[in-house]
């Protein structure tokens, strides 16, 4: 399995406070990979960092092999037509409706003719079931609504990785339900690479091929979510006791 | 003493890097300009916008300036027994100096502010990122089309301005206090010419660049800007900074383009 992603070494620092103190992570192609840690940890630093919106202080960041750092903003536009990102507010252009929200990507980075386009958005829309919201604008749906039509957007163009921050923050448990559902059909649909950063522990290692630790700026571990929940070492075994209580780091009560 | 130096330093510093910025945005947004593909209909909403919009207060400031300029004009003007010539007192007034810079003022205080809030939203809320990550280039997308209506739609604004004030210089001059009509007009057209006319168009175009250059590179650069760049507040303080910075601007370059075409 070749890694799309690679993080090497990668620091960053924001005046006096060192956030990212030399991250090491490989992003495998087709796989899931959660990305855990407590707030304030730099989560959200990785997918910016990856996506090229931040350059670390050192460091590389490679994107399907590539240096994204160190090449030209032609070539990293071109990585980037292979980016979707669901944001955590999910940026949704809030002067234009959701037909347009989804349309945009379309319109600006192909040649298609609007009845083409027209089709793809009503797939899309219909995929994330956003239906008869076409003409209705971003504060007018609900928090639920908004992150389906940001997942649509982050999927008109088949992307080959998509990045998720925090794609259920701020929802009720069956707002979280129907983005999962989403997230499910659409990656066995799409087969696309999947980053996620979320604090919905352990809901989320149901998605997960591999869950990744940030804590204290250094990347834990990348393990699967079985290994994950049964590991010895003491970062991990102290977040999934805080996160999950200690029924599940305990091996013999998880056989048991 | 040091730790004085140290701030003054670190200071300094700061305003470099934000003018060095501002230029790197400039030159962004001048080179994506003529990136194709060129598409019209922003640019028009733009117009809309930053045009249309502004109508009203260009209209209602143009009419006042007027007024009062042959108010005070002939009261001063026919006390050496020269108010025949208010005519070409008001519109040189108007034409060279004070329609420019007022009705940039105004578009300034009405689309600047508009605009510097708008781009400010987009990036505390990662719109700007969002276009980046989906590798559409935002200073083409959202930045250009609105430096291409603030350049058209200046000079436009200014010369409705000036027509409009110079309409209600007459007003008040001759129907108002009973100045000679003839003498009005007359002194307009053999006093106006076409070098006037030339300073009267080019100082909006470069407000229009000004104004939509400062608001909108304040907007995008929200997230930099130091003491308290995020949320409503961040945006709130690049807004205010954003029209100051325009209209001081606006003055400092009224005086330097007028002493180079002088």
């Amino acid at each position: 399995m070749s890694a799309v992603i690679e993080l090497i070494d990668v620091r960053k620092s924001y005046g006096s406070q060192e956030v990212l103190k030399g991250v090491n992570l490989s992003i495998d192609e087709g796989k899931t990979t959660v990305i855990v840690g407590g707030s304030g940890q730099g989560k959200s630093q990785i997918i910016k960092h990856s996506l090229g919106l931040i350059s670390p202080d050192s460091g590389q960041v490679k994107v399907f092999g590539q240096d994204i750092n160190n090449i030209s903003k032609k070539d990293l536009r071109k990585i980037r037509m292979e980016f979707g990102v669901l944001f955590q507010n999910s940026a949704l252009f809030d002067s234009m409706t959701v037909y347009d929200n989804v349309a945009l990507p379309l319109r600006e980075r192909t040649k298609f003719p609007e009845s083409k386009i027209k089709g793809i958005v009503e797939e899309r829309l219909e995929l994330m079931d956003v239906v008869g919201s076409n003409d209705k604008y971003p504060a007018q749906i609900s928090g639920g609504m908004k992150k389906r039509v940001g997942l649509a957007r982050a999927l008109v163009l088949d992307p080959k990785i998509i990045f998720f921050d925090e794609p259920t923050t701020g929802l009720d448990v069956a707002k979280s339900n129907e983005i999962y559902r989403a997230f499910f059909r659409t990656q066995a649909q799409l087969k696309y690479t999947a980053v996620i950063v979320s604090h919905d522990v352990p809901k989320i290692f149901k998605l997960a091929d591999y869950v990744a630790l940030l804590y204290n700026g250094v990347m834990q571990s990348c393990i699967t979510p079985e290994e994950f929940q049964l590991s010895d070492d003491p970062a991990v075994k102290e977040f999934v006791e805080k996160t999950m209580g200690s029924l599940y780091s305990s091996e013999v009560e998880e056989i048991i | 003493m040091t730790n004085l130096f140290g701030k003054l330093g670190a200071a300094a510093l700061y305003q470099f890097d934000q003018i060095g910025r501002m230029g790197v945005f400039l030159v962004l947004v001048v080179v994506n300009i003529f990136k194709p593909p060129y598409k019209l209909a922003p640019i028009l909403k733009q117009i809309y916008i930053i045009g249309s919009k502004s109508l009203f207060v260009i209209v209602f400031t143009g009419a006042f300036t007027g007024m009062v300029l042959a108010l005070q004009g002939y009261h001063t003007l026919s006390k050496v027994g020269v108010e025949g010539i208010l005519g070409s007192f008001v519109s040189l007034g108007i034409i060279r100096e004070l329609g420019p810079v007022l009705a940039a003022l105004m578009v300034t205080g009405r689309a600047g502010s508009a605009i510097c809030a708008e781009i400010g939203i987009m990036r505390i809320s990662e719109q700007i990122d969002a276009l980046e990550c989906m590798a559409i280039d935002p200073h083409k997308f959202v930045i250009a089309p609105k430096f291409v209506a603030g350049i058209i739609s200046m000079p436009l604004l200014t010369a409705i301005y000036d027509v409009v004030g110079i309409f209600c210089g007459y007003l008040v001059g001759v129907k108002m206090l009973g100045g000679n009509e003839g003498s009005f007009w007359s002194s307009m057209y053999s006093n106006v010419g076409m070098e006037d006319i030339q300073m009267g168009l080019l100082k909006p175009l470069c407000f229009g660049l000004l104004i939509i250059w400062i608001s909108s590179a304040k907007g995008f650069y929200v997230h930099m800007t130091k003491g308290g760049g995020f949320g409503a507040e961040g945006v709130s303080n690049v807004t205010t900074s954003a029209v100051v910075l325009s209209s001081v601007s606006i003055l400092v370059f009224n005086y330097l383009v007028t002493s180079f075409l002088l």
